[in-house]
């Protein structure tokens, strides 16, 4: 009976032993790796600094006229524009400005790294059936497990700034883009890659004429899903010493400032809707293709 | 009718399944389509094929759905890959090839049209149709030049610019078929390339077909489930089931003389005056009225002849030779029915 009644769990001494054990190799990796892996990311974080100086810096008449252009540009729609606009008049106005700024600095560097590393990863899995099984499990450890889990192995190899939490990020909002990136290769309709077999495409023919262009509403998808799930990550992030609007909010938690948690809150909203509306905009503007009827 | 082979299929077999090499062995000791897939899970693609195409003529191949004529069609250029046999294309060995030769083989001698279009939906009509000059790496104003006519020579001018989508079927399918003009490609493979449209417009592409057939001289090898389509079109026509060739013939012997009752149950419904041409049912001799008809006249077109003439038989002409007689009542006994012969009772009595 008793087996029934006492789990039969490792013994304390072992289980401490174990927790100890992994503990220490982890330290002793950090201590001996760790300046070799942060001097790795050194150009990444001067980037970083230059990027988010220059946003900083820049007055903001400026600034505001060429995210409206940028909005312009992706979404072709007067009232996107005027709400973005609008949105970051009242920003600066509530004297958010440069938590702001910060905040755009790093959304932006890390969207650009998910895509660059997202992208090439999502057509390797299109193509194999082998690592698409490999790498579906990770990605979704990646958006499952708690963020605070993955932030402590990283601040122990890297300390707390920039570069840490850009990582942060980026688990977190890589996996949407790799997976619609496979996924709208996958779906690319077979007739059509076996016209271009037919004629004769080599490989990267097929990718660049076919693939990648039929593929691209999904993968536009997944780019816009990553700018979310990155903008999301900013409170946490802001944790381990990244600059921008996830700092006051974490200040108005422990004070219980209601104010300023409510307004900080409120511009990361407007970022998002911001971002969100222009990228979908212009991913359907991608496929305008599409649409039948004659004449044009 | 003499004229040289330009694809050559011999002893194709195709099984699908994961031990497909095995059961060629099996098919050759009489396994059949239903007894390989219960006793061994494979299923039967293509049984012994040989099929020896000609140059510059229209081959037919035809057969109801899962007869494997689209497996057959896809081993030509190799976008399947046969389990043993053999394809030679100019006396050149395409289950031989490399990748690369398989790639400029597929580039200039072979272009194919698809039942489905199988266009670049995020490409322009005129992108489209210079789609396999790009592959190939002609400069830019070139394919611009040649897909311009093609797109002229069927009919698209004007909508060069606009994209598939805003396309019509009928008009899709043009696209599909300047796509695998403009390539130069001497054979042209057409899978089931009208299928997918509306009687009428079929009819229309079929004439456009025939009409560039006409001074293009291609070797076309065109798949159909259609009949009347096969026997308006093709010079030969091959009738595939399971996988195997049932018989092989021009129109005229697969209307007069069908293999079997499958072929037989095929054509009972077809209009056989239009297939049937006077030679087919001419016997010999000369003493026909004074009118004079050529061997190739089909007998729709004969018999209106014959009656606006006021006659009851004719002679046949070929070379300017009188080479045979035939009656209004023979054209008639070929137009009938075979089975109506016996069975039905049409007298009164």
């Amino acid at each position: 009976m008793e087996l029934f009644d006492d789990f039969p769990s490792m013994g304390r001494t072992d289980l401490r032993d174990l927790k100890k054990g992994i503990d220490f190799a982890f330290r002793d990796f950090s201590r001996d790796n760790g300046e070799a892996i942060e001097g790795f990311f050194d150009p990444l974080m001067y980037f970083m600094v230059w990027f988010e100086k220059l946003l900083m810096a820049a007055p903001w008449p400026i600034m505001i006229l060429i995210f409206a252009v940028l909005a312009w540009l992706g979404a072709r729609s007067i009232g996107i524009v005027i709400g973005t606009i609008v949105s970051f008049l009242a920003i600066g106005y509530f004297g958010m400005w440069e938590d702001t700024m910060a905040t755009v600095a790093i959304i932006s560097v890390a969207t650009f790294l998910c895509i660059g590393l997202g992208i090439p990863l999502g057509i390797l899995m299109s193509r194999s059936n082998r690592l698409q099984a490999g790498v579906t499990p990770v990605l979704d450890i990646m958006q499952t497990i708690p963020s605070f889990v993955y932030l402590i192995p990283v601040v122990m190899l890297l300390g707390i700034g920039k570069v840490p939490g850009l990582i942060a990020v980026c688990i977190y909002a890589l996996p949407p883009i790799v997976r619609l990136t496979n996924l709208g290769i996958r779906l690319v309709d077979k007739e059509v890659l076996e016209a271009a077999e037919a004629f004769g495409s080599s490989y990267r023919q097929k990718l660049f004429d076919v693939q990648i262009p039929l593929a691209l509403p999904n993968i536009f998808a997944g780019v816009n899903q990553t700018i979310m799930m990155a903008l999301a990550m900013v409170v946490i992030a802001s944790m381990i010493g990244v600059k921008g609007l996830g700092v006051p909010v974490l200040r108005a938690v422990s004070n219980q400032y209601l104010a300023l948690g409510l307004m900080n809150g409120l511009a990361i909203v407007a970022l998002a809707v911001i971002f969100d509306r222009v990228s979908q905009q212009y991913g359907k503007r991608l496929q305008k293709h599409r649409q039948g009827g004659h004449g044009v | 009718m003499v004229s040289d082979i330009k694809v050559s299929i011999k002893n194709l077999y195709k099984i699908f399944g994961s031990n497909g090499k095995d059961m060629v062995q099996k098919v050759e000791e009489g396994a059949t389509k239903s007894s390989l897939q219960a006793e061994h899970k494979h299923v039967l693609g293509l049984n012994n094929v040989n099929i020896d195409i000609p140059a510059r003529r229209i081959q037919v191949i035809m057969g109801l759905s899962g007869s494997g004529k689209s497996t057959l069609i896809r081993h030509l250029n190799r976008l399947i890959e046969p389990t043993s046999g053999e394809i030679m294309v100019d006396g050149e060995d395409v289950l031989a090839m490399s990748d690369v030769e398989l790639r400029n083989f597929r580039r200039n001698k072979m272009s194919m049209v698809f039942q489905k279009f199988a266009l670049l939906p995020h490409r322009t009509v005129i992108d489209n149709v210079g789609y396999g000059l790009k592959i190939k790496g002609t400069d830019k104003a070139e394919i611009n030049e040649r897909s311009q006519k093609w797109i002229d020579r069927v009919g698209l001018s004007g909508f060069e610019n606009n994209y598939p989508a805003q396309l019509s079927g009928g008009m899709q399918q043009r696209v599909g078929l300047a796509r695998a003009l403009a390539t130069d490609a001497e054979i042209l493979l057409m899978d089931e390339a009208f299928s997918a449209l509306d009687p009428l417009i079929r009819n229309d592409m079929q004439d456009i077909l025939l009409d560039l057939q006409e001074e293009l001289h291609k070797t076309i090898i065109f798949i159909t489930h259609d009949l009347d389509e096969a026997l308006n079109i093709g010079d030969n026509i091959v009738i595939l089931r399971d996988g195997a060739v049932i018989q092989q013939g021009s129109p005229q012997e697969i209307v007069l003389d069908p293999a079997d009752d499958y072929v037989r149950d095929f054509i009972k419904d077809i209009n056989r005056a239009r297939v049937l041409d006077v030679s087919s049912v001419m016997k010999a001799g000369s003493n026909g009225s004074g009118l004079e008809l050529a061997s190739d006249v089909i007998l729709e077109l004969a018999m209106p002849a014959m009656i606006k003439a006021d006659v009851t038989s004719a002679n046949v002409m070929h070379d300017g030779e009188v080479i045979g007689v035939v009656t209004l009542a023979d054209m008639i006994g070929g137009i009938a029915r075979p089975e109506s012969h016996d069975g039905e009772q049409v007298t009164y009595r």
